[in-house]
């Protein structure tokens, strides 16, 4: 079960803003997941290891280099910026 | 020879016979799609690509040098794969004008092998869904009965192919997403292990899990698709070198087939369960040892999958925020200066659909503070069981080569059938568990339920790809 003020708050902390409607809708659906997923809770996994990937391979690192070198690779992405001031993207303000 | 008698190989050889030109050919499946636009696969033609490619072809054939394999063969890409200088929006609004600055690798591996890219397909937003009913540009009809969905989410991807308004396409698979769609459009579609197949250029969704793979009306196409697009990858660290490696299976007709009597429990239709069983007694009558065995844990995997994914999802689609690129709530408030933290929420709450928002909200729930342990962490423990059950059915317990499931419990639903999310989840339940365990598997068409497809899926070990599609191909030649 997920209520309406828990959803509040996991859509403010996923940056998404919900109307009261929609937090009604989200909390029932939510709820009906959850009560699915929680079959988990089942299980006795106390000793069994986690994976978070299936392939086992390990850090794999490289130089820190640019291979990019193409000058116009930058304004083609900023080109795709919403707001832009020059070479930079533009943000709201964020201090008063 | 009309469009659905093509295969790769077919137009391989009409091109050198010059039966017609690569131009032709390309402005063939131009026509056809135009006239069929209602089936919606498709979200954006690249013509100008297509004939550019198709010229450069036909010049070669001119000057009398023979085509490679893939040169001239028209291929389509799911819409969440960056075909540079052209659109790519994931089926989302929040990426409705957005220009892929860049090929993916699978992108730049097919132009460099001469495959004329036709367009791109339609998708449940963001490759979340099991219809294509959540694209923001319209659900994907299935070609074969139009009230009806044609899966998901490469729905537009399987759809092109069933129509015949491309050779193949690429799908992308998370938990399904090539195979489901598949079965419904009754057409070829493989997973590759998890590693093989670079995602570089394809729009993150549960990267444990995202594989790309292709989609086809026959093994052979699938495999020329394949081998042209997999491979290790600097780009992307999760690939695998396989170069080096010699596949010392052969197929012969004593193969071991498990069966898990988990994947024909209360939720398979019964008519699907029949054909899947007339199927597999064709790999009897051939010589194949057919044996029952279980899979314990696959009735945790669907759960196991809904905690993870959204957990990863939720971490992907962080970076839209409307300042870099995509959709921006100040297109839509233009007058109303906003601080920051509303942009966010506006540019999120009006740029993502329902069950976007709804996965990521999920996966932000399961790993929040009090939650993660019971969740995420009871979740990636469940995951280990699931992909040691496979490890024990192909080593030790049973030693099978390879597994065959239904890949649907039904055959393809009525476009909006299935409103409420978790009816929609379990259309994947018996493609999940391969994605948790990051191994091969492949949907073959086998059979019909009320005139409409079914699939068969063919499970194999992990980076044993070459041996599920030799598997196909025997499978093909009996079917």
């Amino acid at each position: 079960m997920i209520s309406k003020e828990q959803v509040e708050h996991i859509a403010e902390l996923a940056r998404i803003e919900l109307s009261d409607k929609e937090k009604e809708k989200f909390s029932q659906e939510l709820s009906s997941i959850l009560d699915y997923i929680n079959k988990l809770s089942q299980l006795d996994l106390a000793r069994t290891e986690s994976v978070s990937q299936v392939t086992g391979l390990k850090n794999i690192f490289r130089k820190d280099e640019a291979e990019n070198k193409d000058p116009n690779t930058a304004e083609e992405i900023l080109r795709l910026a919403p707001a832009r001031k020059g070479k930079y993207f533009k943000v709201p303000k964020i201090l008063d | 020879m009309e469009l659905k008698d093509f295969s790769i190989n077919k137009i391989h050889k009409s091109l050198i016979k010059k039966e017609f030109s690569a131009t032709e050919l390309v402005k063939l499946y131009f026509d056809r799609i135009k006239k069929e636009e209602e089936v919606n696969d498709f979200l954006m033609l690249t013509e100008n690509l297509a004939l550019e490619q198709a010229k450069k072809i036909d010049e070669k054939i001119l000057r009398r040098e023979k085509p490679q394999g893939l040169e001239g063969i028209p291929i389509a890409l799911k819409d969440n794969i960056l075909v540079k200088g052209y659109k790519t929006t994931a089926g989302s609004k929040i990426l409705k004008d957005y220009i892929a600055p860049y090929d993916a690798t699978v992108t730049r591996k097919l132009k460099e092998a001469g495959a004329i890219i036709l367009g791109k397909t339609n998708l449940d937003e963001f490759a979340m869904g099991s219809s294509t009913e959540n694209s923001a540009f319209g659900p994907v009809k299935n070609p074969l009965d139009q009230s009806r969905v044609a899966g998901g989410s490469s729905g537009g991807s399987a759809a092109a192919v069933a129509a015949h308004h491309a050779v193949a396409a690429l799908g992308s698979d998370t938990g399904g997403s090539i195979r489901q769609p598949a079965a419904f459009c009754g057409i070829i579609g493989f997973k590759p292990s998890y590693g093989m197949v670079s995602r570089y250029g394809l729009i993150a969704m549960a990267s444990s899990l995202d594989q790309i793979g292709p989609m086809a009306k026959n093994v052979d196409d699938i495999k020329i698709i394949f081998n042209t697009i997999k491979g290790k990858d600097d780009f992307d660290a999760t690939t695998l070198d396989f170069s080096q490696e010699k596949e010392d299976f052969i197929v012969t007709k004593e193969l071991k087939i498990g069966v898990p009597k988990e994947y024909f429990g209360s939720g398979i239709d019964k008519d699907v369960k029949k054909e899947i069983e007339k199927a597999i007694a064709k790999f009897v009558n051939l010589g194949c040892a057919v044996q029952e065995i279980s899979l314990p844990y696959t009735d945790y995997a669907l759960a196991v999958y809904y905690i993870i994914a959204p957990a990863e999802i939720s971490a992907n689609l962080a970076r839209y925020d409307g300042i870099k690129y995509g959709f921006s709530s100040s297109e839509e408030s233009k007058s109303k200066p906003q601080d920051l933290l509303t942009h966010y929420l506006y540019t999120r709450a009006k740029g993502f659909g329902d069950e976007v928002r709804r996965r990521i909200m999920l996966g932000t729930y399961v790993l929040s503070a009090g939650y993660r342990d019971a969740y995420y962490n009871q979740a990636q423990k469940a995951r280990k069981m699931i992909i040691d059950d496979f490890q024990k059915a192909f080593s030790s317990y049973k030693k099978v080569d390879f597994i065959l499931t239904p890949t649907t419990p039904t055959p393809a639903f009525k476009i909006g059938e299935r409103k409420d999310p978790l009816a929609m989840y379990l259309s994947d339940i018996y493609t999940v568990p391969a994605s948790l365990a990051g191994l091969p598997a492949i949907s073959m068409p086998c059979g019909t339920v009320n005139h409409l497809p079914i699939g068969i899926q063919i499970i194999g070990p992990q980076f044993r790809d070459q041996a599920v599609l030799e598997v196909a191909e025997l499978f093909e030649s009996i079917s």
